[in-house]
């Protein structure tokens, strides 16, 4: 078998359980566990006045209803603000029940633990809860106008204002011979995994241990995070992410309520206590994204060159803020995406609603961002009557120009510098790809025949792999068997595989033999966690630099026992051996015996270590500066983020009766440096291009201005199906990173990031209508068009 | 108020199983939580994302909208019922694997028990056919393109004499 994996398309390690329906989601799990129901809130805005429970108490199976009065110390405190910012001056999070107010329709307001779920549905439905209503803010504008107000201490219902600024935005808009303005709109959308949220948790009162499993993107800090809120020693607490069933963002908000509540039951009761989300839950009590209006003035010389931006961003952050300012500071700082800007200034407000709290999905603020600089380039070529891909052709950063400092604080505190990319040759290839000279002929053609056809083109950089660090562990069995741990967590990006590939490769090894676990704090305990496209950048990092300390020690030991150079040795199919020589080896899984000198021994190969037996050494059995086993833990923690970057072009065709829009052709060129295993990173951006084109044509969340969400089911909020979804032809640049040893940059997100740019464009040059707002139906394009004939 | 039991006989994966369950409890939660098969998934319990589809009589049910005390008739078949006894994988399964057709796995034994049943019935859909079959179960990781090639290549596996 080769060991050269890195770059291979290989076949995923995780598949043949999950085919076999052996995968182990959180509901496969604690099957003797009591269940736990929510008594959610039906109002977006109202005092909780009473909680009647009279009526439930003589449901068979009842075991428990708890409200926030029941809830001690910490458990009963707002729970925590994650990520403070100094601009963030008025942070307001939740409880894990109500505590007075409920402040979005589904806040949790009473728990009810029964035997099994469907009693406790039971139970929850029979209590009474006596509200007082009070009047909702929904929306951007009404949130800013603030003749209501969402929490009583903050003004004006603004979270933040944050103004970053580079260069003279003033100045430059003045002496442009052409300023333009877009007013544009991008609606709420969701992250919507197959799987909800679910918490399983389990108390051992004898070793006086918890462990919860969580349907996480970030064990190990659900398990900081559960241990301080019920006030115990982290050594006290395990928490184990177990296969989970996507993410996509929403999962790496925590700790959510459930999160801390079934602990805190099953702690109580002494019994495991198991919480599953249904999907009407999901909608209304986790967690939403987008949602952003942009006031948008560029100044622009005869050439098409941008000489200043100002952009001004209306965010809104939902209820609550416990994500902080992530995803409208991201916005921020990845909006001038691949082009020079001498001077740009960006603003937003971040607002209070009384709806669910927003925190990153997929993309996280990015494709608000692309979307205002890409409606504002298409703008620019409209003004100038040029090219749309020539005009960004004149306003991209040159290879030459990287390392590119673009002059911003990025979301991880650094600055926001791009490491490396080639835009000019990205925009060939995607031209290309998609045939963009030759379409000019294609629309004439196809509106000869009464049909309308457009074409589109939107461009991003991606900052990826952000810190502050990740950790990897790499051991060698005495048996051969190379164990792999990391922290952080998966949700079906085939970390298994890809980690096993990066230490086959390191460390000379079958990749048969290379077994990951991530996610499960038993076997590493820090991590921050999977978001941001930052797993193989983060972990896979890390993984390496252990697995390079392994080769090191594993080279020194055998170099010891053969009375070699260590300069001289490699490793090859597990075996240590002199250069040139390949008879002269020594099993790696001899050098793990070797490596760890033994008093007792309970196999065969064991034999070789023990004190009579062991080649005789000077010095002490263990070397000063050397442990026992064959094993290494590296960590990896950059400086600041790597830039990947991307490329999309579609095709759409309008039809003149319905304004139905169908995406007839997909392109995408993408920047992600070097490819670990190019079939899952296809498979990444396949999946992102879907949400990208579900959230350009179908997905949004439609809240009436009572704060219901009308559409909280999967019969109203309209996922794509196969049907919906174009073949998606893809190309990559691979310009490496620098700034990690393996040269990659992420590549999970980026396929969602321009999908709403992309298709406005198109539909904007089949049709000739001016598109400033998406997600876009067939109704709303039908009556824009009719706007337009007016 | 305590709820009636009733005892319900099930055919699963060509086994009879019994257990008693309440009247209302639906064939999902029994499959899973009575039975232990939990290969069957529940993304939306109302009968659109097809995480909990497996065949009853051959055809593709969706697992949430059916009762179990109501599902005594027919054969049922799970994901569990795929591969062979000693594991080796059914061409379907190995499909899958092949072209990447999954990525969380979620989704995935809904897929596999509705492609399953395709090419039971046709063992040579056109990609038309194949897009329609596919178009009663979401998966939010793919972007179906993986999805709609593994179907392509079980059918080759199986016109190749793969079992």
């Amino acid at each position: 078998m080769t060991t050269q994996l890195f770059g291979d398309r290989v076949e995923r390690r995780e598949d043949a359980r999950l085919l076999r329906g052996e995968g182990r989601y959180l509901d496969d799990l604690g099957s003797d566990a009591l269940q736990v129901a929510f008594v959610r809130s039906p109002h977006a805005h109202a005092r909780v006045l009473d909680i009647e429970v009279d009526g439930a108490l003589d449901v068979d199976g009842l075991v428990a209803i708890y409200t926030h009065d029941d809830l001690p110390g910490r458990l009963a405190e707002p729970l925590p603000l994650l990520i403070p910012h100094p601009a963030l001056d008025q942070p307001r999070t939740g409880y894990a029940l109500a505590n007075g107010v409920v402040r979005h329709v589904g806040e949790p307001i009473a728990m009810v633990v029964a035997t099994d779920r469907y009693t406790a549905e039971d139970v929850a439905e029979r209590i009474a809860v006596i509200y007082e209503t009070l009047p909702p803010v929904v929306g951007i504008a009404t949130a800013y106008g603030a003749a209501n107000l969402v929490h009583p201490d903050v003004p004006g219902n603004r979270s933040a204002t944050l103004v970053q600024e580079v260069g003279d935005v003033d100045t430059a808009l003045a002496a442009a011979p052409h300023v333009l303005e877009l007013d544009l709109d991008i609606e709420r959308s969701a992250s919507m995994p197959l799987e909800g949220r679910g918490v399983f948790a389990r108390f051992d009162p004898v070793d006086e241990h918890l462990r919860v499993y969580s349907s996480t993107q970030t064990p190990t800090s659900v398990r900081f995070a559960v241990a301080a809120i019920l006030g115990l020693p982290d050594s006290r607490v395990e928490c184990v992410a177990p296969d989970v069933g996507g993410g996509f963002g929403v999962k790496i908000m925590h700790p959510w309520p459930e999160e801390v509540l079934v602990p805190w039951a099953a702690m109580r009761l002494r019994r495991g206590v198991k919480y599953t989300e249904d999907r009407r839950e999901h909608f209304v009590a986790a967690t939403h994204e987008r949602g952003q209006l942009q006031h948008v003035r560029v100044g622009v010389s005869d050439e098409g060159c941008i000489l200043g931006l100002d952009v001004d961003l209306r965010h809104d952050n939902g209820a609550y803020t416990p994500y902080g300012l992530i995803v409208p500071i991201i916005t921020s700082t990845q909006l001038p995406g691949p082009y020079r800007l001498p001077a740009y200034r960006v603003a937003f407000t971040s607002l209070y609603t009384n709806t669910v709290p927003v925190t990153p999905y997929r993309g996280a603020g990015r494709p608000q961002g692309v979307f205002a600089m890409e409606r504002t380039m298409d703008r620019i070529a409209a003004h100038l009557d040029l090219d749309r891909a020539e005009v960004r052709r004149r306003n991209f950063v040159t290879p030459d120009e990287m390392p590119y400092d673009v002059g911003l604080t990025f979301q991880d505190g650094r600055p926001t510098i791009y490491d490396s990319g080639d835009f000019p040759a990205s925009l060939d290839k995607l031209t290309a790809l998609i045939g963009w000279d030759d379409f000019a002929q294609l629309r004439a053609e196809a509106a000869a025949e009464g049909r309308q056809i457009g074409i589109g083109l939107a461009c991003y950089v991606e900052g990826t792999g952000v810190g502050p660090y990740e950790g990897g562990h790499v051991q060698v069995e005495p048996n051969g068997r190379v164990n792999v741990s990391t922290g952080l967590s998966s949700q079906g990006q085939g970390h298994q595989t890809v980690f096993a590939q990066i230490v086959a490769s390191e460390l000379g090894v079958p990749f048969a033999d290379v077994h990951v676990v991530t996610g499960d704090t038993r076997r590493f305990g820090y991590a921050v966690g999977t978001f941001a496209s930052r797993a193989a950048v983060m972990s896979g990092n890390a993984i390496a630099l252990a697995a390079r300390a392994v080769r090191d020690k594993a080279v020194r030991i055998a170099a010891d026992a053969l009375e070699a150079n260590p300069d001289d040795m490699e490793i090859v199919d597990g075996i240590v051996r002199v250069k040139g020589s390949p008879s002269d080896g020594i099993a790696l899984k001899t050098v793990a015996v070797l490596s760890n000198p033994l008093r007792y021994s309970f196999s065969e190969e064991s034999k070789a270590a023990t004190q009579f037996t062991m080649p005789a050494r000077g010095g002490p059995p263990v070397p000063a500066g050397e442990a026992p086993g064959l094993e290494g833990r590296d960590y990896y923690s950059p400086e600041r983020s790597t830039f990947a970057n991307g490329m999309h072009a579609a095709t759409v065709e309008v039809d003149p009766a319905t304004a139905e829009v169908t995406v007839l052709r997909y392109a995408v060129v993408h920047d992600c440096g070097n490819l670990i295993n190019p079939m899952i990173v296809e498979g990444q951006i396949h999946g992102g291009v879907a949400q990208g084109i579900a959230g350009a044509l179908y997905e949004r969340m439609a809240y009436d201005s009572d704060g219901q969400l009308l559409n909280a089911s999967f019969m109203d909020f309209l996922m794509p199906y196969a049907t919906e979804i174009p073949h998606i032809e893809t190309d990559h640049l691979e310009t490496p990173s620098p700034l990690n040893p393996l040269g990659i940059k992420g590549a999970g997100e980026a396929g969602v990031i321009p999908g709403s740019a992309v298709i406005a464009a198109a539909i904007e040059d089949a049709t000739g209508i001016v598109i400033t707002r998406m997600p876009i139906s067939p109704s709303e394009l039908w009556a824009l068009r009719g706007e337009d004939e007016g | 108020m305590i709820e009636e039991t009733h005892e319900v006989t099930l055919r699963v994966n060509g086994v009879a199983r019994t257990v008693r369950v309440p009247a209302r409890r639906l064939l999902h939660d029994t499959l899973r939580h009575d039975l232990g098969l939990t290969g069957t998934h529940a993304g939306c319990e109302h009968g659109v994302c097809g995480c909990c589809t497996v065949l009853y009589d051959g055809r593709p049910v969706r697992s949430c909208l059916m009762l179990a005390i109501g599902s005594q008739a027919g054969e049922i078949r799970t994901v569990e019922g795929l591969a062979a006894p000693d594991g080796t994988l059914s061409p379907v399964q190995r499909a899958f694997r092949e072209c990447h057709g999954l990525q969380c796995g979620f989704c995935t034994p809904g897929f596999l028990m509705t492609t399953t049943a395709l090419l039971e019935e046709d063992p040579a859909p056109s990609d038309s056919q194949i897009e329609q079959s596919m178009a009663g179960n979401l998966c939010r990781c793919t972007g179906y393109q993986n999805i709609t090639a593994s179907v392509r290549r079980a059918a080759e596996l199986l016109a190749e004499g793969g079992r």
